[in-house]
């Protein structure tokens, strides 16, 4: 009898959650968002990381060697910039990053998709920026000598000798970079900006319901986080199964 | 042999953090065709030396001069130099993610100097003559000790350069191996090879050295041939380095 009751509130439960006024719509416009805003940040942070990564590993690179000429000059004064953005972009929560841009300095735009993925990005290039600076460090500095010997320049040695090592090592942290951003957009909803936990809550505020739309927001999560872990498992151990 | 001077080397000095004097003043030539062995006991400035010749590392004051060219000038092109100018590293330094085919081409191929065909028949005919043809596809990981250092030989040698750089290239290798190393260098110089090679192999350095140069404190203290160096030393320094090690 318990039981029957039980299964009957599910089922109310759910029509009123999901089915009534086409309410699964708050979900999948959601995930649609969530998954735009951290594809789009990801896209964004690897480009930021990838440049900081490059100004703050060629400063690095080229101490011992470098004339003190003006190009150095300038090169230093970008490093400096480096390593002020990655100090204040990690010193910061994102939530705050998110708000300070959506609600502050683009107070007037409401493309929250873009504002948020433009906050993610910008917090995810800092972290992407070491992920890749750590594995251009980790090439042995036999690399770059033994491209230098042969005449490659300073970037043809980064092309062709150190960056694809260094592609190779880093992609799966850049993958769980993605997993961790996904998890991150969750407080997109703090700046109004529609994704999934947003759209969970939106429901859960007309339903005065909170169990069945927070859990299918949670499952969602978990299932695409899980997939990702996955594939990242995957990529791992086909890099190290050609790895020479 | 001729007298051509192929690398002057005037007031030579290297200094690392203000602190460390890796070199002191060192002035040396290398004529074409010649082989000079550097020895000496470790941290003399062999190393250093040696890398500052193709300005691996950047001298802290004196001048360069390789072909007619001061290449401690800022205005030259370094890189275009150094292509004449092959390095040999204890440690290999083989491209990992490369076969050895591209290890060997990848330089000349994109630093203009062959076409690709062109490249891959020099790397061939060069693998034939260190005997490993058959490991043209084979990646650096799966070469032994002896077999990487060979490549690394031949790797440098496709890109056609008017002098070799060795530093200890037979030192981090099981003693085994060591021989067949030495033997490509010895070929290397038979065929008139600019070498300057530091090495603590003095059996090498007497069998095939046109010159000894012995260094300690980051000056060259004594310098000539292996017969003046080995047989009658002069240096007290250099007596009993010699002792250390004969
Ligand atoms: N990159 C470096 N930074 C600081 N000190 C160095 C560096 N390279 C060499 N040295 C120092 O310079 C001296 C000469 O070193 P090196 O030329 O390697 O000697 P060798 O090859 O004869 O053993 C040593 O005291 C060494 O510690
Ligand atoms: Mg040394």
């Amino acid at each position: 009898m318990a039981l029957q009751s039980w299964w009957e509130n599910i089922k109310f439960q759910f029509d009123l959650n999901f089915v009534q006024r086409n309410r699964w719509r708050f979900i999948t416009t959601g995930l649609g968002n969530t998954l735009l805003i951290t594809l789009l940040s990801l896209m964004l942070g690897v480009v930021i990381g990838v440049v900081i990564a490059g100004v703050r590993s060629t400063y690095d690179k080229t101490a011992d060697s470098a004339r003190p000429t003006f190009g150095r000059k300038v090169l230093g004064f970008f490093n400096a910039l480096c390593k002020v953005y990655i100090t204040v972009l990690r010193g910061t929560p994102v939530v705050v990053q998110l708000m300070i841009i959506c609600l502050v300095i683009f107070a007037w735009s409401d493309n929250g998709v873009a504002l948020a993925s433009l906050a993610f990005g910008l917090n995810s290039g800092a972290y992407v920026a070491e992920i890749i600076r750590g594995g251009i460090m980790a090439i042995d500095n036999g690399q770059f000598e033994a491209g230098r010997s042969l005449g490659f320049n300073y970037l043809q040695t980064m092309r062709h000798v150190v960056l694809p090592q260094v592609i190779k090592n880093v992609l799966p942290s850049l993958m769980n970079e993605f997993i961790a951003l996904l998890k991150e957009t969750s407080v997109a909803g703090y700046a109004a900006v529609r994704d999934l936990t947003y759209g969970g809550n939106t429901i859960a505020g007309q339903t005065y319901s909170y169990f069945m739309p927070l859990i299918a927001v949670a499952l969602i999560y978990l299932t695409l986080v899980m997939f990702l872990t996955w594939v990242v498992g995957r990529v791992e151990r086909r890099l190290r199964s050609n790895d020479h | 042999m001729t007298t051509d001077v192929l690398i002057r080397v005037e007031g030579l000095e290297k200094h690392f953090g203000g602190r460390i004097h890796a070199l002191n003043g060192v002035s040396a030539e290398i004529r074409k065709g010649e082989v000079v062995v550097v020895i000496g006991p470790s941290g003399s400035g062999k190393s250093t030396f040696l890398r500052c010749l193709n300005l691996l590392e950047m001298p802290s004051a004196g001048k360069i001069t390789f072909e007619g060219v001061d290449i401690t000038d800022p205005k030259v092109n370094i890189n275009l130099h150094r292509q004449k100018m092959g390095m040999v590293f204890q440690h290999f330094n083989l491209f990992p993610n490369m076969t050895v085919l591209k290890n060997m081409t990848v330089a000349p191929v994109t630093l203009h100097k062959k076409s690709r065909e062109a490249a891959e028949v020099l790397a061939k005919q060069l693998l034939e003559r260190v005997g490993l043809a058959d490991r043209a596809g084979a990646y650096p990981n799966q070469l032994s000790g002896g077999q990487k250092q060979r490549i690394a030989i031949v790797r440098a040698l496709c890109m056609e350069p008017d002098v070799m750089l060795f530093d200890e290239p037979t030192s981090a290798l099981d003693p085994e191996m060591v021989g067949e190393v030495l033997d490509v260098m010895k070929q290397l110089a038979r065929e008139g090879m600019t070498m300057v090679v530091v090495t603590h192999e003095m059996g090498f350095a007497r069998e095939v050295g046109d010159r000894v140069i012995f260094m300690d404190g980051g000056r060259i203290i004594e310098q000539g041939t292996p017969e003046q160096v080995f047989e009658h030393p002069e240096n007290p320094r250099l007596k009993e380095f010699l002792g250390k090690i004969l």
